[in-house]
């Protein structure tokens, strides 16, 4: 596994599923915040990509998360 | 300089306030009450004469050399096990004890050799002092009698002679010198707290004996040499002393092992090492050591040591010696090539944990100021990177609350995926010591550690199934929740109170307590209980915590949950209790705290902030990239990607160290050029074009941060073999990318460091030598540093409760690899064993076993000692089983010492969410029985013997 679509998405998941217990708001809130501050540019760009091409396979607060921080950035 | 004499005041300190005076030879003296007659005369500055007492154990009264007159008291006490009391008037001197002194002296003597010339304890025996200092002239008894001294008597084989048991590698035991003072049998029980020795016989035939009178190799000793530093005689002596001579001056240095950061006496003789011996002085250690930091220093003058720098353009062709300035010209023209080539993110760096603060400095700021990005990470993102999540995000500081003195005042222990017996040992020690004294030991651990069962020790353990920490630790927490055990007070003055009321009906679900979560994680509900009851309302509760805890997919979140437990129950902010991560390497907090993670500069400030981030660019002069780098994963990721290509590593071994072996090798195979910084040709070398040699921590000046954040100095007792000390070498490098960084003396980078980094202003080579060492932060509130954090309130304001979800790892058993396999550390062996397997230590560990429970051998057809087959989804090897139920049914352990075992082979790309810190503690394997290596480990083993050659230099032709 490279740092494809796959593997970024499947870490994704994971931050979010972190947070998901935390209820939608805090938890896209979360995630946006840990991806903006943990994830080298690279990778945010290949998220990103990934997302305009439909962002398969994201968990929903994952996916709101992306937007948000796509939108700041 | 000189050899560093430090006073045995001959009993230990007493810790009692109350003051007690009386009068020594005339002179008054006051002391805490308990203290010994010979301590309190010794701090007055007088030496009663004394064998068997030493002041790192407690007073035994057998040799009655310490005879004292008491006025008013009948008799001679022995002054060691007589306490002060209000008013004595002691005589140390007198013609009675002259006398008598000098007659027990004749007797000791009497059955002693008298080779004191060609004897190795010859300039350092208290026997010979003490003989001295009675004014012993003359033996009257002779040694034609019964004697424990001559192989022969009369002719005849003498049964009371033993012969030398050489069978330590490190030291040697002649009893035909002992005394019988049972100073090494005590030393084994109070300091060490292994109970190894004993004295077997009565009277006359009374012996020092390891185990039941087995050899010291052969017998539960673990070689911490505890023993050999309480032997008044040379009955217990180190081989490098009888071989050498006695040592002429020595430095206090600290060792270059573990996290627990022990202070050490390097004893030299001109620039050889004699011995190392723990200093009394220091503060994580109190004077005791474990078989590395005592012992295992061999490697430092090992002949596989690279001293030359080497080059060459493929990792197939063999190594060519060059120059310094070739080396560090091809290393630079490579980097920039890749830089011009592929963009300016295209390389980065790896700072070491074994190096020291200033080094690792060093580096991060080589690869942000002189790179121009920040792509750095160290290995602490594979062990301790979510105890820097966890910890921040819940306290406020990325570190552990308090220093290893807090044992002292611990009621209940709470260990979680540590086994401190192994890996942290002197702190074990201490540990164990306190519970001898009755503190209670909760142990949560797949396996039935050292730890669990110990002589005096015994743990309620807690055997859980790899995995499944969150759900325990949430467990506890509904316990102590639903149970009314929450300390209120505490929760509503210290913590967010909304946060604590939310989680606390989180944990209080049905589906978190105990009984609902046992069928996951496979612990007793009952015991869980009644651990949680234990924790919670036993007095001060210190949890203390290590790889068991990070190295999962949800490791930030058990790091998280340990927090809540803590704050929960009110166990933050005071001697004896707290959140302790034990480190795993030498100097991983400092490796932390000097910046060498890719989202954060030096004191864990984020890259992004633009006030900090202008202080650095101020300082160093150049502009700085505001995003975060890479992490290590994720550098490998990128560079099988195409888009990360050139990688500096300082003192680590990541191709064995870091999960997935093969994914790493396809990265750093991937890569245009790999410099690696290092004292051997270690594996990840073996994809290396540019090898730096490295210098020993015996060559250099700098400080080492250890578990308790506390920064000692490393003192340099030898010129570098290889040439320059490795911060001389980055600058070098530094330098030839084009980047001047100019030092002196890495004093003047602590000081940058001081200046940089707020919880480090008060911290100078200057203050080091005067205070001993200190525990950061360390500014203008707390001059002298930190022993215990968060005392009057939590770093980052209000302590943060934050909801801690069980999610099940993805690695999961199934028909096919249905069983877990966990990893871990063995006592005589460090981390990848680049040290110690090139020291004497591998007679206790010359390979990485497998343990595997007598049932699932069985089914398999596994017995003790055969090789068998160890394959996960990642890949195979091949090891030897060792049958034990240590380990629970369907799970299995190995260490990862060996590179030959290439445990990594078997672990899994799966990491942490917050960190990408690995998940090596728990794999899906399968077991079979094999008939050697596999295919792998030999294609392994041809790779690196064909990378490891080196040119041999041509001579030109006159």
């Amino acid at each position: 596994m490279s740092s494809s679509p796959d593997k970024l998405v499947y870490m994704a998941n994971q931050i979010g599923k972190f947070f998901h217990s935390q209820g939608h708001d805090r938890a896209v809130q979360g995630i946006s915040e840990h991806i903006w501050k943990f994830w080298d540019p690279r990778m945010r760009k290949q998220i990103f990509a990934h997302l305009d091409t439909g962002g398969a396979g994201l968990d929903p607060d994952v996916l709101d998360a992306l937007q948000k921080l796509k939108q700041q950035a | 300089m000189s050899l560093i004499q430090e006073i045995d005041f001959g009993t230990p300190k007493s810790k009692s306030e109350a003051m007690v005076t009386l009068t020594i030879d005339g002179n008054q003296i006051t002391v805490p009450e308990g203290t010994s007659i010979m301590r309190a005369a010794m701090e007055a500055g007088t030496q009663i004469p004394k064998l068997c007492a030493t002041d790192m154990v407690d007073a035994f009264g057998s040799c009655r050399l310490c005879l004292v007159e008491i006025e008013g008291r009948a008799g001679t006490p022995a002054s060691c096990t007589t306490p002060v009391m209000p008013g004595l008037v002691v005589h140390t001197q007198s013609d009675r004890l002259k006398k008598l002194r000098k007659g027990v002296m004749e007797l000791y003597i009497s059955d002693h050799p008298l080779d004191c010339l060609t004897c190795a304890a010859n300039g350092d025996c208290e026997l010979q002092d003490m003989a001295g200092a009675v004014g012993l002239r003359d033996v009257r008894y002779g040694y034609e009698g019964e004697n424990h001294v001559f192989a022969k008597s009369h002719g005849c084989e003498n049964d009371s002679w033993m012969p030398k048991d050489e069978s330590n590698p490190y030291f040697t035991y002649d009893p035909s010198k002992c005394i019988v003072c049972s100073r090494c049998v005590r030393a084994c029980e109070e300091v060490q707290g292994t109970f190894a020795l004993t004295i077997s016989g009565r009277g006359f035939e009374s012996r020092v004996s390891p185990g039941m009178s087995e050899s010291f190799l052969g017998s539960e000793c673990v070689s911490c040499g505890a023993c050999v530093q309480a032997c008044p005689t040379a009955t217990l002596t180190e081989k490098s002393v009888i071989e050498i001579g006695q040592p002429e001056h020595s430095v206090v240095t600290t060792c270059a092992y573990c996290g627990v950061g022990c202070a050490f006496k390097a004893e030299m003789r001109g620039e050889e090492v004699v011995r190392m011996v723990p200093w009394k002085d220091g503060k994580a250690n109190r004077g005791h050591s474990c078989v590395k930091g005592r012992f295992a220093w061999g490697y430092t003058t090992h002949k596989e040591r690279i001293l030359k720098p080497m080059i060459r353009e493929r990792i197939e062709d063999p190594w060519q010696e060059v120059s310094w300035d070739e080396a560090l010209n091809f290393a630079a023209a490579k980097f920039k090539g890749i830089q011009q080539k592929y963009g300016r993110d295209a390389v980065g760096g790896i700072t070491s944990s074994r190096c020291t603060n200033e080094e690792t400095y060093l580096v991060q700021k080589l690869i942000r100021a002189g790179f121009g990005n920040n792509n750095v990470d160290t290995c602490a993102r594979v062990c301790h990177s979510p105890t820097g999540y966890g910890l921040s995000q819940t306290f406020g500081t990325s570190a552990g609350t308090q220093d290893f003195d807090s044992v002292e005042d611990t009621d209940v222990v709470l260990i979680i995926g540590a086994n401190p017996a192994s890996a942290h040992p002197v702190f074990a020690s201490r540990l164990k010591k306190r519970l001898r004294q009755g503190a209670k030991l909760i142990v949560i651990d797949p396996r039935r550690t050292e730890m669990v069962e110990s002589p005096h020790v015994k743990a309620l353990h807690l055997p859980l199934m790899p995995g499944t920490n969150v759900a325990v630790l949430t467990a506890l927490a509904h316990v102590i929740v639903t149970e009314g055990l929450v300390d209120e007070a505490f929760v509503r003055e210290r913590c967010d109170w909304s946060e604590f009321a939310d989680w606390a009906a989180f944990v209080a679900e049905l589906k978190h307590s105990p009984e609902a979560t046992a069928i996951m994680t496979g612990v007793d509900p009952q015991a869980l209980r009644e651990a949680a009851r234990i924790y919670a309302t036993g007095g001060n509760g210190a949890i203390y915590y290590g790889l068991g805890v990070t190295e999962h997919s949800q490791g930030s979140t058990t790091v998280i949950a340990i927090a809540n437990l803590a704050m929960v129950t009110g166990n933050i902010g005071r001697p004896g209790v707290g959140v302790n991560p034990l480190r795993g390497q030498n100097n991983v907090q400092g490796s932390c705290d000097m910046g060498s993670f890719p989202h954060e500069l030096p004191g864990y400030r984020h890259i992004s902030g633009d006030a900090v981030r202008e202080q650095f660019e101020a300082m160093w002069n150049v502009k700085l990239n505001n995003e975060p780098g890479l992490r290590i994963p994720n550098m490998f990721d990128a560079a099988i990607e195409g888009t990360f290509m050139g990688l500096y590593v300082q003192g680590e071994d990541i191709l064995q160290s870091d999960p997935n072996t093969k994914h790493v090798v396809a990265a750093l195979s991937a890569m245009e050029c790999v410099i690696v910084h290092d004292l051997f040709l270690n594996e990840t070398a073996n994809y290396a074009h540019v090898f730096l040699p490295g210098s020993t921590f015996l060559e250099k000046d700098g400080t080492f941060t250890n578990a308790e954040r506390r920064i000692q100095r490393v003192r340099k007792v030898m010129t570098p073999l290889n040439g320059y000390a490795d911060w001389e070498v980055t600058i070098l490098l530094a330098k030839a990318m084009g980047f001047e960084m100019k030092y002196n003396h890495p004093s003047e980078i602590m000081d940058e460091i001081a200046a940089l980094t707020p919880t480090f202003t008060g911290v100078s080579y200057a203050r080091l030598d005067e205070l001993g060492s200190v525990q950061w932060p360390c500014n203008e509130k707390a001059p002298e540093g930190t022993p215990v954090m968060h005392i009057d309130g939590f770093v980052r304001g209000k302590g943060k409760f934050i909801i801690t979800e069980y999610i099940a790892t993805d690695e999961r058993t199934g028909p096919r690899y249905p069983l877990l396999l966990t990893t871990g550390r063995i006592l005589s062996q460090y981390n990848v064993g680049a040290q110690t397997r090139r020291t004497e230590n591998v007679v206790w560990h010359a390979e990485d076993r497998l343990e595997i429970h007598p049932h699932d051998a069985e089914q398999r057809g596994v017995r003790d000692g055969d090789w068998v087959r160890l394959a996960s989804r990642a890949g195979e090897t091949t090891l030897r089983a060792e049958i034990t139920d240590r380990v629970a049914p369907g799970v299995v352990y190995t260490t990862f010492h060996h590179p030959d075992t290439q445990a990594n082979v078997i672990t899994t790309d799966f990491s942490d969410w917050a960190t990408n810190c690995p998940e090596y503690k728990v794999t899906a394997v399968q077991i079979s029985p094999s008939n050697g290596p596999s295919d792998w480990q030999k294609a392994y083993d041809e790779q690196a013997r064909h990378s490891r050659r080196i040119a041999p230099v041509v001579e030109a032709a006159e």
